[in-house]
């Protein structure tokens, strides 16, 4: 039998084993969608950076690093600098003020139901969106890795997406935490181990590896034979429209990362704002390791495996796996493909249970419901029941779309979403008195349609495709770009603030969210009357 | 524990005594202090490298140390930068950690609850 199907399998066993153990700790709200919020700082630190760690970073940035050199590397710059909005601004006031979504801040002292309508809207798309995209990215990458054990692409799309569905459905929070953290502790010592590799077959000496670097070797796509500086900027953004849109990339990651509800949302599974301070720095230390060790697995890859090589087995997601393959064999090559698929199920999983939490909380208990349950467990059942329709919606998507659908951009799509509708008004919340309800539903408009837009008008979606590009893979519309960037975030962010500013000025004042200002100062600041931890 | 346990219901004066209070003002300016210098620092200092990567590629592509170059040193320099705000910040959160803990033991003398 297949040796990655092996491991493949021995992962899922165990956290079957764990969701098994977790699904008769999920009976109140508080430990469904909260984890009883008895998750220690490393524990959750750990957790947030396996979902944060996702295939577009284990396997994509490697990729782009092993094509592309520096530009790639750039990707790993934006991710971490992420982390500083999240560990300043954000983690501390939003344990303090919220319940179990990012709409519980707008909530507090806005009209609850429009705002929480909006800003479900915005979970809801982002989590889509970001789910479709590594649902399409695994099928291709488990039928490629399990190729011709029988398992497709469809195969790999539904077990992915049953499994997912059945962490999130019977084990709630606290399964998918240690989902998480098994993933995180995987990726981490693969990714330290491979490094390791890399820098030992160079005879562990940096500078005989960077003058590899220097000049990376490979073949363009009409056959000529170049040599490459990979430390040079430029290779993938190129003029006259790439400085802008490495701006534009760089806005969308360092302000989304803290706007992307999977994430918020652990940060309701600690104890108090100072456990989740502290799994912020565990956070950013486990994540910082990581995109720096990136300069060992893109780079690595580049130079010893090769564009070329890689070019022709899969294409630039399979760096990594082709990497150890050439430097420790089958055996590694099977260890570093089960992480990866470990990786992306544990992100669909996080995915999945924020987008439901939503639906269940601000639309069903508080929109429909007017903030009561009408008998107990019910908003645990609809979680439940929205969980299972998001994953078979996922799922239904992946398929349809196929292993070849340019998705991509999907994930950067996501990330200017967040930044552009969510963080405006998740800012203005916490630190602006004036900000009101219209404030919040125009700047969450503003910023989600500004996010979609730009993308459907630029080069994602619009562009002339020579004929040797079929079905999928082939752009949305045959047209030239209307919109010359990749990334929208350097128009759509400050639409987003710009939204929620004229929003609130051009709408009457709101005496009583002004006055409720205090209490969320207070609350925010010293943790008076936030939520606690469920005693055993 | 039951879901509602806000020791001080909505538009209880208590609540404004606390935001009143000097140590709570304190409170918010020296986390203010902080937080936004700091933010204005990394978001300032992480946009230099797009920025500089884009529009002076000569300064960027001159070579450093052996092969590697200005670009990948900057890159590196942010990885640096972000440890660094985060060892400061934790630091300085000891301190406001204290502070609250001093406010809520007012309020809850004030409430005649423990908190």
């Amino acid at each position: 039998m297949n040796f990655t199907l092996v491991l493949f399998l021995a992962f899922i066993a165990i956290t079957l084993g764990i969701t098994a153990w977790a699904s008769r700790r999920s009976g109140s709200s508080a430990s469904y969608f909260a984890a009883n919020r008895r998750i220690s700082a490393w524990q959750n630190g750990v957790a947030v950076a396996g979902d944060y760690m996702s295939a577009a970073s284990f396997l994509g940035i490697a990729g782009l690093i092993a094509f592309f050199g520096y530009d790639g590397f750039m990707y790993s710059v934006g991710f971490l600098v992420a982390y500083l909005t999240v560990l300043l601004v954000v983690a501390e006031p939003l344990r303090n003020i919220g319940k179990y979504t990012m709409a519980d801040v707008l909530a507090y002292r806005l009209h609850p139901r429009p705002v929480r309508a909006m800003a479900s809207l915005s979970t809801l798309v982002v989590s889509t969106i970001y789910m479709i995209a590594q649902m399409v990215g695994a099928g291709a990458l488990v039928a490629l890795l399990l190729k011709g054990s029988g398992i497709n692409y469809q195969t790999a799309v539904i077990g992915v997406g049953v499994l997912m569905i059945v962490y999130v459905v019977f084990g709630g929070m606290i399964a998918t935490t240690w989902v998480q953290i098994i993933k995180a502790i995987l990726l981490m010592a693969g990714t330290v181990l491979l490094s390791t590799i890399v820098l030992a077959h160079y005879g562990f000496s940096l500078s005989q590896f960077f003058n590899d670097v220097a000049q990376v070797h490979y073949h363009t796509p009409d056959g000529k034979e170049v040599v490459k500086d990979f430390f040079t900027p430029g290779l993938r953004y190129k003029p006259p429209y790439g400085a802008l849109d490495l701006l534009s990339l760089g806005m969308a990651l360092i302000f989304g990362t803290a706007g992307l509800p999977h994430i918020l949302v652990r940060f309701y599974t600690v104890p108090d704002a100072r456990t989740a301070r502290y799994s912020v720095v565990w956070a950013i230390g486990l994540i910082g390791c990581f995109y720096i060790l990136t300069t060992f697995l893109g780079f690595g890859a580049a130079t010893i495996v090769g564009r070329d090589f890689i070019a022709k087995n899969g294409g630039n997601n399979m760096s990594a796996p082709l990497l150890a393959q050439a430097l420790g064999g089958s055996v590694f090559f099977a260890f570093i493909c089960a992480i990866a698929f470990a990786t992306i199920l544990a992100v669909v999983a996080g995915l999945t249970i924020s987008a439901s939490t939503s639906f269940a909380h601000d639309v069903w208990t508080n929109i429909v419901r007017h903030g009561k349950e009408h008998d107990p467990g019910e908003e645990r059942r609809v979680a439940r029941i929205s969980a299972f329709v998001v994953g078979a919606v996922a799922i239904g998507i992946a398929i349809l779309l196929g292993p070849t659908a340019n998705v991509a951009f999907l994930v950067g799509l996501a990330f200017a979403v967040a930044a552009s509708a969510n963080l405006p008004v998740i800012l203005f919340s916490i630190f602006w008195k004036r900000f009101n309800t219209g404030g919040a539903v125009i700047g969450l408009a503003s910023g989600l349609i500004g996010a979609v837009v730009l993308i459907s008008l630029g080069p994602a979606i619009m562009a002339v495709d020579p004929p040797t590009v079929v079905g999928a893979a082939r752009h949305l519309i045959q047209r030239p770009a209307v919109f010359p960037l990749e990334n929208p975030g350097i128009i759509s962010i400050p639409l987003g603030f710009l939204g929620a500013i004229l929003g609130t000025l051009l709408t009457a004042r709101d005496p009583e969210a002004e006055e409720k200002f205090t209490e969320l100062e207070v609350r925010a600041n010293t943790g008076l009357g936030s939520e606690k931890a469920v005693a055993h | 524990m039951a879901a509602s346990n806000n020791p001080l219901s909505a538009g209880n004066s208590a609540w404004t005594r606390v935001a009143n209070s000097g140590d709570f003002r304190k409170l918010l300016a020296s986390k203010k202090a902080f937080v936004l210098p700091a933010t204005i620092f990394f978001v300032v200092y992480y946009f230099a490298l797009p920025i500089l990567v884009g529009y002076a590629p000569d300064l960027m592509q001159k070579k450093i140390i052996g092969p590697v170059n200005l670009a990948y040193l900057f890159a590196l320099s942010q990885f640096a930068v972000v440890f660094i705000i985060t060892y400061l910040y934790v630091r300085a959160a000891r301190r406001f950690d204290e502070a609250s803990t001093r406010i809520l033991a007012e309020a809850g003398k004030i409430t005649g609850k423990e908190n």
